[in-house]
């Protein structure tokens, strides 16, 4: 649900990062802010645990500039990715605008991503949105691991409705910022279309 | 396909920052502000400056959202009041219109009872103001004769020009 102030004129859109757990959410986070001049970027918010592993949700407020006079600005969250935070994911979903699913290109984790992919699909329609209709881009990570499942393979198990696709390496940044600017596009043609 | 989009125009916006000042000043508080439930802060009133409002927002409507949850895990609609008490600042979190939430920051100037009063009496106001917003948002910016939806003419240059390509 986009925010549309027009006192301040802004635009305010909440993307989601959503995917199982180790997938590299918060990495992807963590290198928009590092790479991210002071003055577009609010304070990256992490509520994780002890042992670095998100608990409720990480939270990155970015201003990507004007268009057509109104500053628009991306609410960028992560939802805890391990599977018995679903109480917590839900809620994260509340009001999203987009969604990124990134998925760990690892053999082994293969069915947690089908997983997470349901698991997305149900916690959306719990909130009146539909996949098939969502904003939405979906991240290969860890590519730069040896052993992980050809692109091709994984289009073919995990792609939902021939989404923009993305191979990344989120520690050094490759393909983040792509991923990134591949649904805030598809959420500006949404409200351009309204 | 996504819920309806919130939009807030000028004229409400001033007045739901009157009601909050208003609120402000009656319950002597530090701060006030109206944050929308998906953690956007929509206005504030008082002594701003002093808080990262964008976070403040963003952990509220977290906070809401999970006692929420944890309200209907124990068959409750919802815990309409949070308060959070400190050594010296106190929250006071309440939920405006269904859809809104309201937090007032307060020191020992002022008390959790004056507070519970006065935002009481604000929420009335507050209501008011938000169906006239939702009444507007329902017409769409067409409706709003005033204000011609600048988001139709979007281009895709414009969309790119954002990401500097």
């Amino acid at each position: 649900m986009t925010f549309i102030n027009y006192a301040s004129k802004e635009i305010n859109c909440k993307i989601v990062y959503y995917g199982p757990g180790l997938c590299g959410k918060t990495t992807n986070l963590q290198y928009i802010y590092n790479k991210t001049a002071p003055e577009s970027k609010g304070k990256m918010i992490s509520l994780a645990t002890e042992a670095d592993r998100t608990l409720f949700f990480d939270f990155l407020p970015l201003d990507l500039g004007s268009i057509r006079g109104f500053t628009t600005r991306f609410h960028l969250y992560t939802v805890p990715g391990q599977v018995f935070y679903d109480a917590s994911r839900k809620l994260i979903l509340k009001g999203v605008d987009g969604v990124i699913f990134v998925a760990d290109s690892q053999q082994e984790r293969m069915e947690a991503n089908i997983e997470s992919i349901r698991n997305l699909e149900q916690n959306l329609k719990e909130h009146g949105f539909d996949l098939a209709t969502v904003p939405y881009a979906l991240q290969f990570n860890k590519r730069d691991i040896p052993n992980v499942i050809p692109v091709d393979e994984m289009y073919r198990t995990l792609n939902y409705k021939r989404e923009p696709t993305f191979e990344a390496v989120a520690t050094t940044g490759v393909g983040v910022f792509d991923t990134l600017k591949s649904v805030a596009k598809q959420i500006l043609i949404e409200l351009k279309k309204r | 396909m996504c819920a309806a989009d919130f939009v807030l125009y000028e004229e409400e916006f001033k007045h739901l920052e009157e009601a909050l000042r208003r609120l402000r000043q009656e319950a002597n508080a530090k701060a006030v502000f109206l944050i929308d439930k998906n953690g956007q802060q929509i206005a504030s009133a008082g002594e701003v400056e002093q808080f990262d409002t964008t976070s403040l927002a963003s952990l509220t409507a977290g906070n809401v959202a999970a006692t929420d949850g944890l309200a209907k895990l124990i068959g409750e609609r919802e815990f309409s009041v949070l308060f959070h008490e400190g050594q010296q600042d106190h929250i006071h979190i309440s939920i405006v219109a269904k859809r809104a939430i309201l937090v007032v920051i307060f020191d020992d100037r002022s008390s959790l009872g004056l507070v519970r009063l006065r935002v009481k009496r604000a929420n009335v106001d507050l209501e008011k103001i938000f169906e006239v917003m939702l009444q507007k948002g329902e017409r769409g910016p067409q409706g709003a004769a005033a204000h011609a939806s600048p988001f139709s003419e979007i281009t895709d240059d414009d969309i790119d020009a954002l990401f500097g390509e």
